[in-house]
């Protein structure tokens, strides 16, 4: 908190900080040319940069699951060949994994909304935010080039030696996609942990961060420590197939389940990549639409620290049947479990915070609830295959399938639809149909649920994931998820249509349309090029709504 | 079961209705925690709905004992479940003594079965019921997972050691098999089917399906033609190891330490002489991982194994 850390404060009391009349307007205005936009170090900029580049992976990885779902509506898989489809569920997730839901909340909403809420002009080190888009949009390019080569074909997995020795696709090829995606990664997480730490406004202690910035702050921790044992393990991947190098092929004298613990090393705590940030916005999301502070501020923080540490403990519950040791799975199942506990935090203080509020039903808040719903579902499942003996029946079948989705598109994908209806007008100044939003929020809850919930049921009936072909007692069980799957394809295009319609037709949203507190909505909509005119001073805690007391302490 | 639409895998064993209960009682907990959540959002969005008259007075904001509970007691009831699961579990680590063993060879895309007495069978298992059976797996390319949804079990099969699960089914019928770890292209179709048996109709299968040897004569002949028997025969001029009643022995190793003499050591000796060298021997073995493919390998362990302490060898 000393003042010289700040930027000059005479420097800003004249609002020089704007260099021309239309950068004081909006961050929209400051420049119209490609080059404003490519060049840009501007953090709203660049979150809009990987907004337009994360929705076009989204496609990419939505066309290829449309194809696995299509395929799947017959037993014998009539649509594409065995190995096409193995291709396909490896580009879906492939590029929803590392090109949709890690770079999603974190890389939008974190880079547009972390400076505006802890009031600074921008992150700590905005060249470097380009930079990180920049390799992003590379590695973009290498996925792209292993889709027009022909695709990969060993699951976002890599499992070793069929990755390094057996697949015949563009292994190589998809492994330094995601290298160099991982370094893109890596530099987000650097430059938010530092701005958090550097850059908060006079006034903004860690007591007083906004929930949400509590979570990219966790996130981040986890993208600057995990992603890097990843990167490793890929480029280990990459030799043993270039040159024979014997790491994870037994044939060559390397162990086939190092590769495992090294991969879940990173993956299991990437999952907490994805669902952390989305945890954060509805946190946000509740507090705004109950009206109220949210209940218990300290745990709810608290455990977003306490799931990114406990994350990187139980990587071992994805290898209970690999032959790992009794004990170590007996440890990881244990781990696993405890999760848990901060997980369930979150959730009953939410429902708590929605106690005695005043509840508003638009938009955003009903993708917080349909997000509340689902996570309960998929992490209550967490906890069935975190019991070893019901893991060893239903692991790698349809029900981890569920499971995921559950939280990773049921979750993270819902809290991003409720980030960006809750901030579409700050970042755009424009508002949108609220009817629209109400009933894609709808639609997309249903047809997730149609999706995916028949998917618990194969999975226990045994339906093994990652299977072209399959009994024909499983089709009515699949064509029900394939009729899940049109619907939310098409709900998750609706808001495509009528939040681009608002940027150009809808009504100016004024600064703070949902009428809540945070730093972010008492500059304009949209944010001024520097966000801030004048520093912002916080001197009250977060969330500090208007509570009814009567004479009553503080609870 | 209905034919139209199967809910409700069935059951072959009695392990696979404990883990049924268990999910069954699991399922209870969690749908218990779980309901206050789904009612209250319901009721509390309905309630107290924005400009909606309601009493909103003394709203709290923390209370730290409540948080505090609602976090614990369901942890304490969790912990109930995990000792109950992992109990199942250890016992899938402890397989009979007396468990009929049979040999598991994985490849891209199919299952090999081999039966003691020599019996092979591709894509379909045949068991005895009421009678532990203990399958060794071994993979001759990529990571498979053998996955038997009756019995409510499944193993992954790892290059380069031998993994293993066992099971007492107690229903006779046909039931489904699959591989459950992605492995290649025909991934989905590297399937087949468990037959489990009276036993008396067991024992008729094994005779009509005979064999000219049992596995450990089979691997008697591959340890001639190999030449193992040019150093490891007891009157053989080089120093090798002398692997009569090897099985499940100590044997000390050089550079100190002590192995148990089991199928993976004995694998791994064969396919991997210089990674754990028998005390006082030189190192001199050549690997034989170009020579022979899992399966004989197989072979020759379970000729090793039969070979009694101190007997002739034949």
């Amino acid at each position: 908190m000393t003042p010289e850390e700040r930027p000059e404060r005479e420097n800003l009391a004249d609002t020089g900080l704007s260099e021309t009349p239309a950068e004081r307007v909006s961050y929209l205005r400051a420049g119209h040319t490609l080059k404003s936009w490519l060049l840009t170090t501007d953090h709203k900029r660049i979150a809009i940069l990987y907004l337009i580049s994360i929705t076009f992976f989204f496609f990419v990885g939505g066309v290829a699951a449309g194809l696995v779902r299509l395929d799947l509506l017959t037993p014998a898989g009539d649509l594409l060949s065995n190995e096409g489809y193995n291709r396909a569920f490896t580009l879906h997730g492939v590029i929803m994994v590392w090109f949709f839901l890690i770079p999603s909340i974190p890389n939008t909403f974190g880079n547009f909304l972390v400076p505006l809420m802890i009031g600074a002009r921008d992150l700590a080190f905005p060249r470097l935010n380009l930079l990180s888009w920049y390799i992003f949009m590379l590695a973009g390019l290498f996925t792209l080039a292993v889709l027009i080569l022909g695709g990969v074909d060993t699951g976002w997995t890599f499992y070793t030696p069929l990755s390094s020795m057996f697949a015949h696709g563009q292994v190589v090829l998809a492994a330094t996609a995601v290298f160099i995606a991982g370094f893109s990664s890596i530099l987000t997480g650097l430059n938010v942990i530092v701005t958090v730490h550097k850059l908060r406004c006079p006034g903004m202690t860690w007591g007083r961060l906004p929930l949400f910035v509590w979570s990219i702050y966790a996130t981040s921790l986890i993208l600057v420590l995990a992603t890097p044992v990843l990167s490793i393990t890929l480029a280990l991947i990459a030799a043993e197939r270039l040159f024979g190098l014997g790491v994870f092929d037994p044939a060559l004298g390397g162990d086939p389940l190092l590769y495992q613990h090294l991969f879940w090393f990173y993956s299991h705590p990437a999952v907490y990549i994805m669902v952390l940030p989305a945890l954060g916005v509805v946190s946000e999301l509740v507090a705004a639409a109950a009206r109220k502070p949210i209940f218990g501020y300290a745990f709810v923080a608290g455990s977003s620290m306490a799931i990114a540490i406990l994350g990187f403990f139980v990587w071992g519950h994805h290898m209970f049947v690999s032959g790992q040791s009794m004990y170590a799975s007996a440890v990881f199942s244990f781990l696993s479990i405890a999760v848990a506990i901060p997980s369930g935090i979150k959730v009953y203080n939410w429902t708590a915070t929605l106690y005695k509020g005043h509840i508003s039903l638009d938009p955003p808040f009903l993708f917080a609830m349909a997000f509340i719903g689902l996570f309960v579902v998929g992490g209550l499942t967490g906890l069935i295959l975190a019991m070893l003996a019901v893991d060893v029946h239903v692991h790698d079948t349809y029900f981890v399938v569920a499971h995921f989705h559950y939280i990773m598109v049921g979750g993270a994908v819902s809290a991003f639809f409720g980030a960006l209806h809750f901030w579409w007008p700050k970042m755009f100044g424009r508002n949108y149909s609220l009817v629209w939003g109400r009933l894609s929020a709808l639609l997309i809850f249903l047809g997730f649920n149609l999706t995916f919930f028949p998917q618990f049921l194969l999975g226990y009936l045994g339906m093994p994931r990652r299977y072209h072909v399959y009994p024909p007692e499983f089709q009515v069980l699949h064509v029900l998820s394939s009729a899940g799957a049109g619907i939310l394809g098409l709900a998750y295009l609706m808001p495509f249509a009528y939040l681009l319609y608002a940027l150009r037709y809808g009504p100016p949203a004024g600064d703070n349309p949902w009428g809540v507190t945070g730093l972010e909505w008492q500059t304009r909509s949209p944010p001024p090029k520097h966000n801030f005119e004048t520093v912002p001073v916080v001197d009250g805690p977060p969330y500090d709504y208007h509570v009814e007391m009567e004479g009553h302490g503080d609870g | 079961m209905s034919d139209f639409i199967a809910l409700w895998p069935g059951a072959a064993s009695a392990y696979s209705r404990e883990v049924d209960l268990l999910i069954g009682a699991f399922t209870v907990l969690i749908v218990a925690l779980s309901a206050p959540v789904f009612i209250l959002i319901v009721v509390f969005a309905t309630k107290y709905r924005r400009g909606k008259p309601a009493n909103r007075r003394h709203a709290l904001d923390r209370n730290v004992w409540m948080e505090v509970s609602w976090t614990l007691a369901p942890f304490l009831l969790l912990i109930g479940f995990y000792v109950w699961s992992t109990h199942l579990f250890a016992g899938l680590y402890h397989p009979p003594a007396e468990a009929l063993e049979i040999d598991v060879v994985a490849k891209q895309w199919m299952w090999k079965f081999r039966h003691p007495e020599g019996q092979g069978e591709i894509n379909e298992l045949h068991v005895p019921a009421g009678e532990p059976v203990r399958l060794v797996m071994a993979s001759q390319d990529v990571v498979h997972s053998l996955f038997v949804p009756a019995l409510r079990l499944k193993q992954d099969v790892v290059p380069g050691r031998y993994t293993s699960m066992w099971f007492t089914a107690d229903t006779t019928g046909t039931y489904r098999l699959a591989c459950a770890e992605f492995c290649g292209a025909d991934h989905s179709v590297m399937g087949g089917s468990v037959v489990v048996m009276e036993p008396a109709d067991y024992a008729r299968w094994l005779e009509e399906t005979g064999t000219d040897r049992s596995l450990a004569a089979e691997g008697a002949v591959l340890f001639r033609q190999r030449g193992c028997s040019g150093c490891h025969e007891q009157a053989s001029t080089v120093h090798a190891p002398d692997l009569a009643g090897l099985y499940m022995r100590p044997v000390p190793l050089e550079g100190g330490g002590t192995v148990i003499a089991d199928a993976q050591y004995l694998r791994d000796s064969i396919l991997l002489p210089q990674a754990q060298i028998a005390a006082g021997y030189p190192p001199i073995m050549p690997t034989f991982a170009n020579v022979l493919d899992e399966e004989e390998v197989l072979k020759l362990v379970a000729y090793i194994k039969s070979l009694k302490g101190g007997k002739e060898r034949q």
